[in-house]
C-alpha cells in the first residue's frame, strides 16, 4: 500500500505546485504576488483536495447504504437536497448568517437522501442499474421542484450557476468549511470497518453483530453534512464520488479500511487536476470545474459501466 | 424433422451445451429429462431460435431455422417456457387469441375465433375466459398458456416444465391433452420434465441430459431400469412395476 | 351525509366503468379534448380576433404536436421495455439536440448559420439528432445480453457528457455567436417557429400512418422478447424501427418546447387508468387525447384561471416529478 502512496503523495505535490503556479495573473518575487499567492492560489488549491477528498468519501459512504456501486450523491438527490433547503433559506431568510444555510442545507439533504434510500425499499430490484436509474429520475424530479420554486422568485438563474462547481471564487476566509468536510471523511475513516459490513447488507450485518440501524444513520448523516458543505461553498462536482471509489475498487478491492485512504488521495488528484484543465484549455479565461469533471466523469463513467455489462 | 448439429452453448467460458446432435421425431410425444443444469430449457431456447448457438446449427427439414422467416417458422414451431411474466392486464381470451398472432396478425377471423374457443374449452377454462390472468391461481394461468400455445396449431410444440403449478388431475388432464394432440393430429410435442413417472408413462422417447450432453435416448422401457436413472440423476434409484407400468419410486 | 354521498359517487363511477367500452371512452376523451381546446381558443379574448386566432392558433398546433409525440414516445417505450415507470425523455436526447446546435454554430460560425434555409436547417438538425441516438441503440442492442436499464442509464449518462461538451463549446463561443446559438435554444410553446412546425406535422404524418399500421405488433412485443419471437414476430428488427420512431418523436418534440421529462409518466400512466383496455389501437389515441386535455387544459387553467405567470412546462415537470414518486412508492416496477 505504501508503495502506492508515495508516488500518488508526489504527484499531489506536483498538482498543488502547478495549481499555485497558473492563473491569469503572472507571478513575480514581489508584494503582490505573495498576495495573490496566499489569499487566492493557496486557499483555491487547499480548496479543491479538500472537496476532492470529502466527496470521493461521500460517493463511497453512499455505495455502501445503498449497496450499489453507480450511486453517488449527485445521482441519489442528495445534492438536490441540500440546494433545495438552501433555495429556501436564500427566499425567506437572505439575511442569515453562512452557519444558517449551511444547518438547513444539511438537514435537508438528510431528508432528501433517507426518502431516496425509502423508495429504494419499495422498487423490487430486478436489475443492478435500476438504483442509479431510479435515483437519477428522483434527482430529476427534486430539479423540477427547484426550477418551479426558482421560478417563480426569479432565482432560477442564479440557483443553477450557484450549484455548478466552481472555484474561481475561492478566497482565503470564504473556503473554510471545507475543512469541516475533509474532517468528517476522516472521521469516515475510524468507522471503516462498520461502514463495509453494512455495505454487505443487514441480514448479515446483524448476524455479525453490527449494529446496522446505527451505522446506517450515521453513515447517511457523514453524506449528508458533506454535501450541504461543499454546495454551500463551491458548488457540486458530478460524478466525483462515483468514478473515483469505482476505479480505486477496481484495483484494490472494497475493504473500506484499506481502500478509504487512496480513495481520498485519488479523489484530490482528480479534483486538481479537473481545475488545472479549466484553468488552462482556454487561458487565459477559466471554465467552471464542473463542466471539464462532467466530460471527464461521464466518460469514465460510461467505461465502467460498458465494462460491468460485458 | 428438427434437428440439431454440433450445437453448443457457452455463457463466457462456461459451457452449458457441448456438441448436441439430435433428431426430433415428427410426430408422437418426446420428454426431455435431467438434473437440475443440465441444460434443458437452454436446449429448447436453442431449437426454438429464442437465443443463437455459440455454434453449430438447428435444421427443420433440411433448412437452418435461422435462414427461414420467422412468422413461417412461427406457424410450425411453437415454445411455452417455464417463466412466463407478463405486465400486460390481458384476460384469458385475450391471451390465447395472441396464439393465433401469425395467422391473424391482429385480425382475428373466424377460424381463428373456432380455434381459441377449442384450446379454451381443452384446457376446461371456459368459466375464466374473460378474467384477467393476474388474478388466476398459478395453475388456471398455466393451463391458459398452454392453451395458447396449442392454439397456434404448430407441427412441433415445446413446453418446458408444463406441468408446474398444476394439481394432479389438471397434471393428468394436460398429459392427456397433449398425448391426443400427438396422435390425433400427428403433432410432435416435446416436454422438458422433471417427473420421471410422468414422462415414461406418457412419451414414445425419452432423452436424458446431463451436464451439458445427451446421455440417453431410448424408449421408455429400455430407459426405465435402475442402473440407467441412478446414473442420469445421480442418487440410487429403483424401478418398480406398478400395474404392469414401469414407475420409479424415488421419494425415500 | 358528505360520506354518504362520497360513497354514492364512488359506487356509481364503479358501475360506470364496468359498462364503458374503451371505444366509449375514447369518444368520451375525444369530446373533452374538443371541449378544451374550444374553451382555449375563445375564452378571455383580449386583442383583435385575427391576431387572437393566430397566435393561438400557432401555439394549439405545438400543444397538438408534443402532446402526440410525448405520449406516443413514451408509450411504445414503455411496452418495449415492458416497464410502466421509464420515460425516453431521461436519456439526454434534449442534451444531445443542444449539442447538435451548438457544434453546427461553433462549426459554421453565426453567420453561416444564420444563413441557413430554415426548412433544411430543422431537417438537419432532427436528422442528426435521430441519426446519432438511433445509433447509440444500435450499437447496444449489437451486445447480445444487453440489459434495459443499463442502454437507459447509458443514455442518461451520455446525457451529461453531452451536456458537458455543450457547455464547454458554449464557454469558447464568442459573444455574438453564442446569442445567436440562445436564439435558436430558447424554447417554449409560444415561440415555436413555424417551419418547424411545418416539418413537425409532415414527420408525425408518417409516424401517425406507422401507427396505424403496426399497433397490432406493439401488442405482441409488450409480451415480452420470448414470446413475441414464438409468435413469428421479428422482435429485434420492429424494435430498431421504434427507437427509431421514438427519439424523432423526443427530437421533434424537444426541437420545438425543450426538454420536458416527466410528462410523458403522467400521461401514460393516466391512460392505463382510464382506458379501460391493454390493446395499442386504443391505448395510443387515449393517452394522446390525455395529453391534448392536460396540456390545453392547463395552460388555461393557468392563463385565465389561476391568473400565474408561470411556465407551464415548470408547472407540468413539478406535478409529473411528484406524480412519479408516489407512483414509485404505491406500486412495484
Amino acid at each position: 500500500m505504501f508503495r502506492i502512496f508515495l508516488p500518488l503523495s508526489l504527484l499531489l505535490a506536483l498538482l498543488s505546485i502547478s495549481s499555485i503556479l497558473i492563473g491569469s495573473h503572472a507571478l513575480h518575487f514581489d508584494a503582490k504576488s505573495l498576495d495573490i499567492i496566499l489569499i487566492s492560489r493557496v486557499p483555491r488549491t487547499l480548496a479543491l483536495i479538500l472537496t476532492g477528498i470529502s466527496l470521493s468519501v461521500a460517493g463511497v459512504i453512499m455505495q455502501q447504504l445503498a449497496r450499489n456501486k453507480f450511486v453517488e450523491p449527485s445521482t441519489t438527490g442528495t445534492v438536490e437536497s441540500a440546494t433545495l433547503g438552501m433555495l429556501v433559506m436564500l427566499i425567506f431568510f437572505p439575511a442569515a448568517s453562512v452557519f444558517y444555510k449551511l444547518l438547513v442545507a444539511c438537514i435537508s439533504a438528510v431528508i432528501g437522501t433517507a426518502l431516496f434510500l425509502l423508495i429504494l425499499r419499495r422498487v423490487p430490484l430486478r436489475s443492478g442499474f435500476l438504483v442509479p436509474l431510479v435515483g437519477i429520475m428522483y434527482a430529476g424530479v427534486l430539479g423540477a421542484i427547484i426550477t418551479f420554486i426558482a421560478y417563480k422568485y426569479d432565482l432560477l438563474q442564479s440557483i443553477w450557476v450557484w450549484i455548478q462547481g466552481d472555484f474561481s471564487m475561492v478566497l482565503r476566509g470564504r473556503y473554510e468549511l471545507l475543512w469541516l468536510a475533509a474532517g468528517l471523511s476522516f472521521i469516515a475513516y475510524f468507522s471503516a470497518d462498520k461502514l463495509t459490513l453494512a455495505g454487505l447488507g443487514k441480514q448479515v450485518s446483524i448476524n455479525l453483530g453490527l449494529n446496522y440501524s446505527v451505522v446506517f444513520v450515521w453513515g447517511l448523516i457523514i453524506v449528508s453534512l458533506i454535501t450541504g458543505v461543499t454546495v454551500v461553498n463551491s458548488g457540486v462536482i458530478p460524478f466525483l464520488g462515483l468514478v473515483v471509489p469505482n476505479i480505486v475498487s477496481l484495483l484494490v478491492g472494497d475493504n473500506l479500511r484499506r481502500s478509504l485512504p487512496l480513495i481520498a488521495m485519488s479523489g484530490a488528484l482528480l479534483v486538481l487536476f479537473c481545475d488545472i484543465l479549466a484553468r488552462t484549455i482556454n487561458f487565459p479565461y477559466e471554465i467552471p470545474i464542473a463542466t471539464v469533471m462532467g466530460i471527464i466523469g461521464s466518460f469514465i463513467f460510461l467505461f465502467l459501466l460498458l465494462r460491468r455489462a460485458s | 424433422m428438427i434437428q440439431t448439429r454440433n450445437l453448443s452453448l457457452y455463457y463466457a467460458k462456461n459451457p452449458i451445451l457441448t456438441d448436441i446432435d439430435l433428431s426430433f421425431r415428427s410426430s408422437g410425444v418426446t420428454s426431455i429429462i435431467g438434473p437440475n443444469g443440465a441444460g434443458k430449457s437452454s436446449l429448447l431456447s436453442l431449437v426454438c431460435r429464442l437465443q443463437a448457438p455459440t455454434s453449430g446449427d438447428v435444421t427443420l427439414n433440411g433448412e437452418s431455422i435461422h435462414k427461414l422467416d420467422n412468422l413461417q417458422l412461427a406457424k410450425k414451431l411453437a415454445i411455452l417456457r417455464q417463466e412466463n411474466h407478463i405486465v400486460s392486464r390481458l384476460s384469458v381470451a385475450d391471451l390465447v387469441c395472441f396464439g393465433r398472432f401469425p395467422y391473424h396478425q391482429g385480425r382475428p377471423a373466424k377460424e381463428d375465433l373456432e380455434q381459441i374457443d377449442w384450446a379454451i374449452s381443452l384446457l376446461e377454462l371456459n368459466e375464466f375466459k374473460n378474467r384477467y390472468i393476474s388474478e388466476l391461481s398459478g395453475g388456471q394461468r398455466q393451463r391458459a398458456f398452454i392453451a395458447m400455445v396449442l392454439a397456434q396449431q404448430t407441427d412441433y410444440l415445446f413446453l418446458d416444465e408444463p406441468l408446474n403449478n398444476l394439481d394432479m388431475k389438471h397434471s393428468v388432464n394436460v398429459m392427456k391433452t397433449l398425448r391426443k394432440a400427438a396422435d390425433e393430429m400427428q403433432k410432435s410435442v416435446v416436454l422438458v420434465m422433471h417427473d420421471i413417472n410422468f414422462a415414461a408413462s406418457y412419451s414414445d422417447e425419452i432423452i436424458a441430459m446431463k451436464a451439458g450432453q445427451i446421455v440417453h435416448q431410448k424408449s421408455p422401457e429400455d430407459l426405465m431400469h435402475d442402473d440407467i436413472l441412478s446414473d442420469i440423476y445421480d442418487m440410487p434409484l429403483k424401478v418398480e412395476n406398478v400395474q404392469g407400468k414401469r414407475m420409479c419410486l424415488y421419494y425415500l | 351525509m358528505p360520506k354518504k354521498i362520497i360513497m354514492s359517487i364512488y359506487y356509481s363511477i364503479t358501475a360506470l366503468r364496468k359498462r364503458l367500452t374503451p371505444a366509449c371512452r375514447l369518444l368520451l376523451a375525444a369530446v373533452c379534448a374538443l371541449l378544451v381546446v374550444i374553451v382555449f381558443m375563445s375564452i378571455n379574448v383580449k386583442a383583435s380576433w385575427e391576431f387572437t386566432l393566430t397566435f393561438r392558433g400557432k401555439k394549439l398546433i405545438t400543444f397538438l404536436l408534443v402532446a402526440f409525440c410525448i405520449s406516443t414516445a413514451t408509450l411504445l417505450f414503455q411496452s418495449l421495455s415492458n416497464n410502466r415507470i421509464i420515460t425516453p425523455a431521461i436519456m439526454g436526447f434534449d442534451s444531445l439536440y443542444i449539442l447538435v446546435q451548438t457544434s453546427l454554430v461553433y462549426v459554421l460560425g453565426s453567420m453561416q448559420y444564420t444563413a441557413l434555409n430554415s426548412y433544411l436547417k430543422w431537417v438537419i438538425e432532427i436528422s442528426i439528432l435521430v441519426i446519432a441516438a438511433s445509433y447509440l441503440f444500435q450499437w447496444l442492442f449489437i451486445k447480445k445480453h444487453y440489459n434495459l436499464y443499463l442502454l437507459i442509464l447509458i443514455g442518461v449518462v451520455c446525457g451529461v457528457f453531452f451536456h458537458s461538451i455543450s457547455a464547454l463549446m458554449m464557454r469558447m463561443l464568442d459573444p455574438t455567436e453564442f446569442s445567436v446559438l440562445q436564439d435558436s435554444l430558447f424554447a417554449s410553446f409560444n415561440a415555436a417557429q413555424s417551419e418547424l412546425l411545418i416539418v413537425s406535422i409532415v414527420a408525425l404524418s408518417a409516424i401517425g400512418i406507422f401507427l396505424y399500421r403496426y399497433h397490432h405488433y406493439f401488442d405482441v412485443l409488450a409480451l415480452g422478447k420470448p414470446m413475441a419471437t414464438n409468435l413469428g414476430v421479428n422482435h429485434s428488427a420492429m424494435t430498431r424501427v421504434c427507437i427509431i420512431v421514438i427519439t424523432t418523436l423526443i427530437g421533434l418534440s424537444t426541437a420545438l418546447v425543450g426538454p420536458v421529462t416527466f410528462f410523458g409518466l403522467l400521461v401514460v400512466n393516466v391512460a392505463y387508468i382510464v382506458c379501460g383496455s391493454h390493446y395499442h389501437r386504443y391505448l395510443i389515441p387515449m393517452s394522446i387525447l390525455c395529453a391534448i386535455i392536460l396540456l390545453v387544459g392547463g395552460d388555461v387553467l393557468l392563463q385565465h384561471v389561476l391568473g400565474y405567470d408561470t411556465k407551464l412546462s415548470i408547472i407540468i415537470e413539478f406535478i409529473g416529478g411528484v406524480f412519479f414518486i408516489c407512483l414509485i412508492l404505491r406500486k412495484k416496477i
